[in-house]
């Protein structure tokens, strides 16, 4: 599954802004990220950390430059493939409100396999059911008893774990985190974080996580703070 | 599609307004149709098993719609001798003659035979019942339709007074020959319910009586009906052949085109021995000199009138259809308006790896399934309606209607709705996916 060149992530003189002529966001030299790093990519609001992830992601694209995810050039493949690629190997957990609110937590976390074949197959290739398998992701992050709770019952705490073991679940490549812990008070942040370390681990899945909130960043690989690598930077 | 289903029972509130209103204009539609479908099949089940219906030289459906549906009266009427020389056709096996012209209380009398009862056929070869009591056997004698005697709570024995003139309110009635009920008919859903059948000879009676005894008051009271019925006369005197001086003084005296004395007839109703001579004896009856006589076969006569009505029937039918279109236009606001709200449940289905088009397919899944609820529903309150309706319906017009089945036509309109409902989906979806391309994974609200 993974890149040959056993990278995750390259950005080579990415160039982004929203709307044809409109203000410059992101211009980054150079951003790489290697297989089994976890990341920490921090800068205050509005500097670009979202919209950076939304390319990485392949939901935007760059008016220049090159992105690179495990090998695939999100510029050469097509949209639908690099639907596809996000499907397949990249979990999102995001700020707030992550969960479709008509869907039991069971069926939150299933719903990734129901878009990527390459989810369900590797959790089938482990010999488990879908709902074996989400049983199982729920019940290390210890929220197996919500399993099928409506998810507007949840408090935010556990809505941020649901969104977790949804992004777990099928063992993606990467999580991609984006200001996961911001609605949370700080033990409950560093639970969340202990335990995201500790999941991802067992399901051999990278972490990049994008805050405003530098304290996070010491159990990380490689701190990266946005306005060094960008160009743009603090002008926002 | 599962998370469709489950997006709209999370809008169950705003997506059951939707429904409903989709499920009443469905209901409009079907019952619009089903109005139209059955109406026809109850003109023709009227009619069923008369081949031909011979009148004075009319229009098709003008002699159809007095004769059988009683609605409006002849004008001229038909002579014995015609009744005479069609009944000496081999091929013609019944002759049920029709005097009409007269009212009680607002319904028909009808004066006719015994052929009446023994060939009159309506609904698929039913022929008439008696629900109580014996047909008429003299001219003092007379049968009432079910309605009639509903209505007007009428019983055996009860003795009735026949108006002249076919207004619903005359002020000269035939009080010198007074009626008795002999029978009731059991119900058939046609115009016999709302009529009084009396005898050829009762009516002739009647109007006997009526010339004695009120003669004199027409002339003095009323000079321009005199002077009316003094042209009649010579008008009649040139077209009819008429016997006895009897029939002259009468005639003179109710020219409303109908019966007289022995002599003319207002309509009737002939079957033939085999249905495939219709049309020679049409022609035969058309072509007779003797009488300038109209005959015209039911089904031919019935289409022509639809062609006129066709009109009126389209109208309808776009109404209900345009009913239809606003449901479903109700639909659309319904999701388009639900969209913005809907922008971050959309960023996280693309997050976990849907689609554009998976969003597309969402939201057209969505429609399909409100518009063929809708439609479900609304087969479902049409069919309630119709079971508290019918009986009304019937007691009133006459129309009879069966909780049916949907017929293929019915199922056609339905299919078309929900398969217009789900295209009306690809709008929202189509928004939703664009929406989505722009918004990436974090909308911005």
């Amino acid at each position: 599954m993974f890149a040959p060149d056993n990278t995750l992530i390259e950005i080579r003189d990415l160039r982004f802004a929203w709307g044809a002529n409109g203000v410059p966001v992101l211009n980054v030299p150079e951003l790489i990220v290697a297989a089994g790093e976890s990341l920490f990519l921090h800068g205050p609001s509005g500097c670009g950390k979202t919209t950076l992830l939304n390319l990485i992601g392949g939901v935007l694209e760059p008016q220049g430059g090159r992105i690179t995810v495990l090998g695939h050039d999100l510029k050469k493949i097509s949209s639908a493939a690099r639907d596809a690629l996000r499907a397949d190997q990249i979990g999102f957990v995001f700020q707030q409100f992550n969960l479709v609110p008509y869907l039991s937590v069971i069926d939150n976390v299933t719903l990734p396999a129901r878009f990527s074949a390459a989810r369900r197959a590797r959790i089938e290739k482990d010999g488990e059911g879908l709902a074996q398998a989400a049983q199982a992701v729920l019940q290390r992050l210890g929220m197996e008893a919500a399993r099928h709770q409506s998810v507007t019952a949840l408090s935010v705490g556990q809505q941020q774990r649901v969104a977790l073991a949804r992004a777990l679940l099928g063992a993606p490549a990467m999580i991609i985190a984006d200001e996961p812990t911001s609605a949370l008070d700080t033990d409950r942040r560093d639970e969340f974080v202990a335990l995201l370390f500790q999941a991802a681990a067992a399901a051999g899945s990278s972490v990049v996580m994008v805050s405003h909130d530098r304290e996070m960043g010491e159990r990380f690989d490689r701190v990266v703070d946005l306005r060094d690598i960008n160009r743009v930077g603090g002008q926002v | 599609m599962r998370l469709a289903w489950l997006s709209l029972l999370n809008r169950r509130m705003t997506v059951g307004l939707t429904i409903l209103s989709i499920a009443c204009s469905v209901m409009l539609l079907l019952g619009v149709e089903r109005v139209r479908q059955e109406s026809r099949e109850s003109f023709l089940s009227t009619v069923s098993g008369t081949d031909l219906v011979v009148g004075a030289r009319s229009g098709g459906p003008q002699l159809l719609l007095q004769a059988v549906f009683n609605i409006g009266f002849p004008t001229q009427n038909l002579s014995r001798v015609s009744y005479a020389m069609v009944g000496e056709d081999r091929r013609v096996q019944w002759i049920i003659p029709l005097s009409m012209g007269d009212m009680h209380r607002g319904y028909r009398v009808v004066g006719t035979t015994t052929a009446f009862r023994d060939h009159y056929r309506f609904a698929r070869d039913q022929g008439l019942q008696l629900a109580q009591g014996n047909w008429f056997a003299d001219e003092h004698q007379a049968v009432l339709g079910a309605d009639v005697a509903r209505e007007l709570d009428y019983s055996l024995g009860q003795s009735i007074v026949v108006s002249h003139g076919a207004g619903e309110i005359s002020f000269v009635h035939h009080d010198e020959h007074p009626f008795r009920v002999s029978g009731v008919l059991a119900p058939t859903g046609t115009p016999v319910d709302r009529a009084v059948l009396v005898s050829l000879a009762g009516v002739d009676a009647m109007h006997a009586d009526f010339v004695g005894a009120a003669e004199h008051e027409y002339d003095v009271t009323d000079p321009l009906a005199a002077a009316m019925a003094a042209a009649a006369v010579r008008q009649a005197s040139h077209d009819h052949d008429h016997s006895d001086d009897h029939d002259h003084v009468h005639d003179e005296h109710c020219n409303h085109g109908h019966h007289e004395g022995t002599g003319s007839l207002s309509a009737m109703l002939v079957g033939l021995t085999d249905r495939a001579a219709a049309l020679s004896v049409q022609r035969m009856i058309n072509t007779y000199d003797g009488e300038a006589l109209t005959a015209v076969m039911p089904g031919v006569a019935l289409q022509e009138l639809w062609s006129v009505l066709g009109v009126v029937e389209r109208v309808l039918l776009f109404l209900g259809g345009f009913v239809v279109v606003v449901g479903l236009l109700g639909m659309l606001s319904n999701l388009l308006s639900t969209l913005d709200q809907r922008r971050r449940e959309m960023a996280i289905l693309r997050s976990v790896g849907a689609r554009p088009r998976h969003l597309l397919a969402l939201l057209v899944a969505e429609s399909f399934w409100v518009s063929a609820i809708g439609a479900i529903v609304g087969l479902v309150l049409l069919s309630a309606v119709m079971l508290i309706g019918a009986p009304i319906l019937e007691a009133h017009y006459g129309l009879h209607f069966a909780l049916t089945w949907p017929t293929t036509n019915e199922w056609a309109l339905l299919a078309a709705i929900v398969l217009t409902g789900t295209l009306v989906g690809l709008i929202p979806g189509w928004r939703a996916s664009r929406q989505a391309l722009v918004d990436g994974l974090t909308p911005r609200i």
